[in-house]
């Protein structure tokens, strides 16, 4: 009666296929990134020292440090989430909490997806149309903040729309219920109970801001400025296109640095990754309903 | 808390809390209520029952005007609460909501402590003109909770989250919250249908408290909650308002050939 007939093992040679590729492909995945990961910690990891992290490069960049760099990505991020952040947080809230669902609110959501799909080499030569030239920010640390800013934009968005709708619609009906404005429910429940998706999509896009060269090459990122950016105005150096340069534009670069500014970049990404998502856990942890 | 005698007593008489006449209504094409004529008394418990689909909730939700929320609903007729017509564009919503409370079929406690829950009206329409201080808020959270029969479990636990109560608190909770804005109607759309026995009848006692203070309209699936829960009864089949009498009579004795078929369990 219980029995395993022909077809139930075929049932279980076949299940047991599946499980295995889609196992080996899980693998494929990760991969890359463990190798990428290792080739830089090894090849990378000598490069590492206070001086490194500290000095300005020296003898054409062969030599030195990557301190402008590093302190004009942190410019660059910071000032791209001050622009980017109100803005993308505001649209999602108007379109998660206020818009009515017409064609208007349908072609903005649609206005978004296609701009999250813009290619970031268009991004840039429309921050050096608008910003360095139209606004006449030239080529500084805000031009190419904007830009970026303009780039984010959509993940934010999104982000921030994705987290508010975790908040159960019975909470706003509670609310509205008892009068509350859209606003006084806004404040009072939805914020507080999606802050932390919000925090995390912020978190990710200073990740993926960091990482971007295109924007910024045209609009506000130097090849060489052994200088620190004193303001919003100034050019400044930065990680990303630093790593673009000496690994292909400069001759003799010994072979530890750029590996090294690679090792850099990808730590400072991976640690706000985990920052991100330690904050969420812990956010999780409090929140119940 | 009593309520006071209201303002503007209408023609019609100061005792019916709702009026409604020749009510229709539609969702987008689908008429969902036609013709509905209804007089809820003041201070009276009046039970809405009727198979599902028959515009009970409908009509629950047309007196505090949330159905408008939709966008694609359209009346005709009038409701009048106390002889004023809150169908008139010129009604301010949030006071039509602070008078009149509902209560739902899923508790929905918001994410905050209990005191904060019970708080949450006063807040939000600030009845002094700014918020309670703290010995005001204390006084307000005890008598609340103390109409609802929660005072004694809850007073030591005012910081949990509303959320992690039990069904039956979070449901007397929800209660709680509508009462310090002083409603005088109270709309509930099937508040015991998420509870178990024990809750059910722990919040049917709290109803049945309420009633005088309060007007109260209360949606049931339940023919026993409605025989044991309320004063009236009002029969509904189809978006038409089929009987309406004292419940006594009504399940003793319905006029009606569909009431008797419906109450007997015939259909539904």
């Amino acid at each position: 009666m219980f029995e395993a007939t022909a077809q139930n093992r075929r049932n279980r040679k076949v299940e047991g296929l599946f499980r295995l590729l889609f196992l080996w492909m899980t693998c494929m995945l990760i991969l890359p990134v463990a190798l990428i990961l290792g080739v830089l910690i090894v090849r990378g990891g000598p490069a590492i020292s206070w001086e490194f992290l500290f000095s300005p490069p020296t003898n054409g960049m062969t030599a030195g440090g990557i301190l402008p760099a590093l302190v004009g990505t942190v410019w660059l991020v910071v000032v791209a989430l001050i622009a980017s952040v109100p803005v993308g947080v505001a649209a999602a809230l108007y379109l998660s909490e206020y818009a009515p669902d017409n064609r208007l609110t349908r072609a903005i959501n649609l206005a978004i997806i296609n701009l999250a799909g813009v290619p970031s080499i268009v991004h840039a030569l429309f921050g050096v149309g608008a910003f360095v030239i139209f606004f006449r920010f030239g080529t500084s640390i805000l031009a190419a903040s904007l830009t970026l800013a303009v780039m984010t934009l959509p993940v934010v968005i999104v982000a921030t729309r994705e987290s508010l709708q975790t908040v159960p619609l019975a909470f706003r009906e509670a609310c509205w219920n008892m009068g509350a404005t859209r606003w006084q429910t806004i404040r009072k429940i939805v914020l507080p109970n999606s802050i932390s998706g919000i925090l995390t999509g912020v978190i990710l896009e200073v990740s993926r801001t960091s990482g971007e060269t295109a924007p910024i090459m045209f609009t506000g990122a130097a090849f060489f400025l052994p200088f620190l950016p004193q303001g919003v105005l100034d050019q400044t150096m930065a990680m990303s296109l630093h790593l673009f340069v000496i690994s292909t534009q400069v001759p003799d670069v010994p072979e530890h640095m750029p590996f090294g500014v690679a090792l850099v970049l990808i730590s400072m990404v991976l640690a706000m990754n985990g920052i991100s998502i330690a904050f969420r856990v812990y956010l999780r942890g409090r929140k119940k309903w | 808390m009593s309520v006071a005698e209201p303002s503007t007593p209408s023609a019609a008489g100061a005792s019916a809390a709702i009026l409604v006449e020749k009510l229709n209504l539609w969702y987008g094409d689908f008429q969902a209520l036609f013709d509905v004529d209804l007089r809820v008394r003041a201070g009276a418990i009046t039970s809405l029952i009727g198979p599902s689909g028959c515009g009970k909730t409908t009509l629950l939700r047309s007196v505090n005007r949330i159905n408008e929320r939709l966008g694609y609903v359209r009346t005709t007729g009038s409701i009048r609460l106390w002889g004023l017509d809150v169908l008139d564009p010129s009604v301010e919503l949030a006071q039509l909501r602070k008078q009149v409370g509902m209560v739902f079929q899923r508790p929905n406690p918001l994410p905050l402590s209990v005191r904060d829950n019970v708080l949450f009206g006063t807040r939000v329409h600030l009845p002094g003109g700014k918020p309670p201080t703290r010995a005001e808020a204390g006084r307000i959270v005890e008598e609340a909770l103390r109409e609802v029969l929660l005072w004694d479990e809850l007073k030591d636990s005012l910081d949990r989250r509303g959320t992690e109560l039990s069904l039956e608190q979070q449901q007397k909770l929800c209660i709680a919250r509508l009462l310090p804005v002083k409603p005088r109607l109270l709309l509930m759309d099937e508040p015991c249908s998420a509870l178990d026995p024990a809750g059910t009848e722990a919040v049917e006692e709290l109803i049945w408290k309420l009633r005088g203070d309060y007007t109260i309209l209360i949606v049931t699936h339940n023919m026993a909650q409605a025989r044991r829960a309320s004063e009236e009864c009002v029969f509904m089949l189809l978006g038409e308002m089929i009987e309406h009498s004292d419940t006594a009579s009504m399940f003793l004795n319905p006029a009606n050939e569909q009431t008797a078929a419906y109450i007997e369990g015939r259909y539904g």
